[in-house]
């Protein structure tokens, strides 16, 4: 039943076959591409406010050396607090977090944006209710390192290397709110 | 009776996991869990019920020797059409799946459907047989996660009722190949009790 | 250094069938013989590295400068496609000892999803060496693709020495084929995972 395998319908069947896909495939394309952008938009939206405490506006991104980006909430003239995109490696890849952090230096919630780490073990730094509530008021006063490392960090059962990056990423941003308020001082 | 009886193969005599060993690649990689198992396997389903009744149609204009390359660029299609859409709606599902929706392109299933069945019968028929064998993917991969779930992390959909850890092997590679193992067992075991 | 950390990790600590499960199927399928598992290591081999370079080179200058990243899959596996009829083609005139060889994977490999993995993973996964990581260079990708087929081949072979003992081996009827085999590739990848941690 199927044509004849003669040379020209061969070409012309590849052809109308790749012609036809390429103009869905363009279709879909220019479909989905604002939902696209604006999907990426809410999840950076969702995990900002999931960070700061309520109120106050919140500034366009920021870029500073030694973090990605970074967003202050402020109400009048007075900043609320800062939230930092923050970004170092794991154990399966970068990972980045955004840490909210309070004028004092004080972390007032951290979310993850994006990580590649093992399901099981590293990946609980995005579902393991210790380790992510721990960040909730992590005062300055404290240590940001690992308890096996001297510090006062809870880390994931079995994956220390993720506990670490983490710990970095949210003392990078820490360390960038510390450097902000010095050089208003 | 035969319309249905196209559905109902793939869950059993025609299942892709257990009987045809089919798509192994994502059905030990991305069943650490039964919710990542369900949504993996509606993914497959959506790419199996469109190529299937595309592949049905253009079948017949389809010269011989190039039937495989045709196929595989309609495969393709698909599986990118999934990829944008997902994105765009499901963005932390297809995080969570990541990898193993382009490969879906090469699960061996998708073309052997084409192959064996679609190439040959009727549109209708030939979406009848990818919702049946998409759905018994599906079966399959949701009960491995179920195990793996219970197992590795003491949960099911994310519900937690034992405390505690789990052993975390069943969550990584060794107890991917284990549970699938001990699965086909009873698979065995049950079908020919039938 | 970067390079040695590249090989180590992706022979044993990532090994593509043990941990990240691409190419089971015909992993499965043609280990029952030491001979045939090294065939078609061989031939895997020799796609995956080419299929790299090939997709590697395609999707910086074609792919990206047009913005159409979201047309790498089915750009790549059109090229993985012809890659390895080609292969055959120009196997069977150059060296027919190696056709006879390799030649009866060749068209099983189009369909090994551990291609079009590795192709996709080095052109989108970044790469973390020491405190650092970023997207490979050509050669890292060369390397990289040449280590992961050396880590199939690696545990292809292993298994399918265990197999021509499990063949001879009396065991339960249910668990007969399949299921013992997956079995052992379970307890293999327990042992795999003890690498985990050295780079």
């Amino acid at each position: 039943m199927a044509a004849t395998s003669s040379l020209k319908n061969m070409a012309l069947c590849l052809t109308g076959v790749c012609l036809i896909c390429a103009a869905i495939l363009g279709g879909v394309y220019a479909l989905t591409y604002q939902p696209i952008q604006d999907a990426a938009k809410k999840a950076l939206v969702a995990s900002i406010a999931e960070v700061l405490p309520e109120g106050g506006n919140l500034s366009d991104a920021q870029s500073a050396e030694g973090i990605d980006e970074y967003y202050v909430s402020a109400a009048d003239t007075t900043v609320l607090a800062y939230a930092v995109k923050s970004t170092t490696v794991g154990f399966g890849g970068p990972l980045t977090v955004m840490v909210g952090v309070l004028p004092d230096g004080t972390v007032y919630n951290t979310s993850v944006l994006a990580h590649s780490e093992t399901p099981g073990l590293g990946a609980k730094c995005n579902s393991d209710e210790n380790f992510m509530s721990q960040w909730k008021g992590f005062g300055p006063e404290k240590i940001l390192k690992v308890k096996k490392d001297g510090g006062d960090v809870d880390a994931i059962t079995a994956s220390t290397i993720t506990s670490r990056a983490y710990t970095a990423a949210v003392e990078q941003a820490v360390n960038f709110v510390k450097s902000l308020n010095k050089q208003e001082e | 009776m035969s319309k249905l009886k196209l559905i109902t193969d793939g869950f059993i005599k025609n299942n892709p996991t257990f009987v045809l060993v089919l798509g192994m690649c994502p059905t030990l990689a991305t069943t650490t869990s039964a919710m990542n198992g369900l949504e993996m396997g509606l993914a497959t389903l959506f790419v199996l019920i469109l190529s299937n009744m595309a592949i049905s149609l253009i079948a017949p204009i389809v010269p011989d020797k190039v039937h495989i390359p045709v196929y595989i660029v309609v495969i393709a299609t698909f599986v990118t059409v999934l990829q944008l859409l997902m994105q765009a709606y499901l963005p932390s599902v297809y995080q969570t799946l990541g990898l193993f929706i382009p490969l879906i392109v090469v699960n061996c299933i998708v073309l052997g459907r084409a192959e064996a069945f679609a190439n040959k019968n009727s549109v209708i028929d030939s979406a009848l047989d990818g919702i049946g064998i998409g759905l018994g993917f599906t079966l399959s991969l949701t009960v491995i996660g179920i195990v793996r779930e219970i197992l590795g992390s003491g949960s099911i959909f994310g519900w937690k009722f034992i405390p505690g850890d789990g052993i975390l092997a069943f969550v990584m590679a060794p107890g991917a190949f284990m549970v699938l193992g001990y699965l086909m067992v009873l698979f065995n075991k049950i079908a020919k009790k039938n | 250094m970067e390079y040695i950390i590249i090989i180590v990790s992706a022979i044993f600590v990532n090994n593509i069938l043990l941990s990240q499960f691409l190419g089971i199927c015909p992993f499965l399928g043609v280990s029952n013989k030491l001979s045939t598992a090294t065939g078609m290591s061989g031939a895997v081999c020799f796609v995956i590295t080419l299929a790299t370079v090939v997709t590697y080179l395609l999707n910086k200058y074609l792919l990206l400068p047009f913005g159409l990243e979201f047309l790498q899959t089915i750009a790549f596996i059109l090229v993985i496609a012809a890659l390895v009829q080609m292969v055959e083609i120009v196997l069977k005139k150059i060296s027919p000892s190696l056709y006879q060889a390799l030649g009866i994977f060749l068209p099983l490999i189009t369909t090994n999803c551990a291609v079009l993995g590795v192709a996709i993973t080095v052109v989108t996964k970044e790469f973390t060496f020491g405190d650092a990581s970023h997207m490979l260079n050509l050669g890292q990708a060369v390397v990289y693709a040449i280590a992961t087929s050396l880590g199939y081949g690696l545990a292809m072979i292993l298994f399918a020495g265990l197999r021509e003992h499990l063949a001879m081996n009396d065991v339960p009827k249910s668990f007969k084929g399949l299921p013992i085999a997956l079995i052992t590739v379970s307890i293999m990848a327990m042992a795999f995972l003890g690498f985990s941690g050295i780079v």
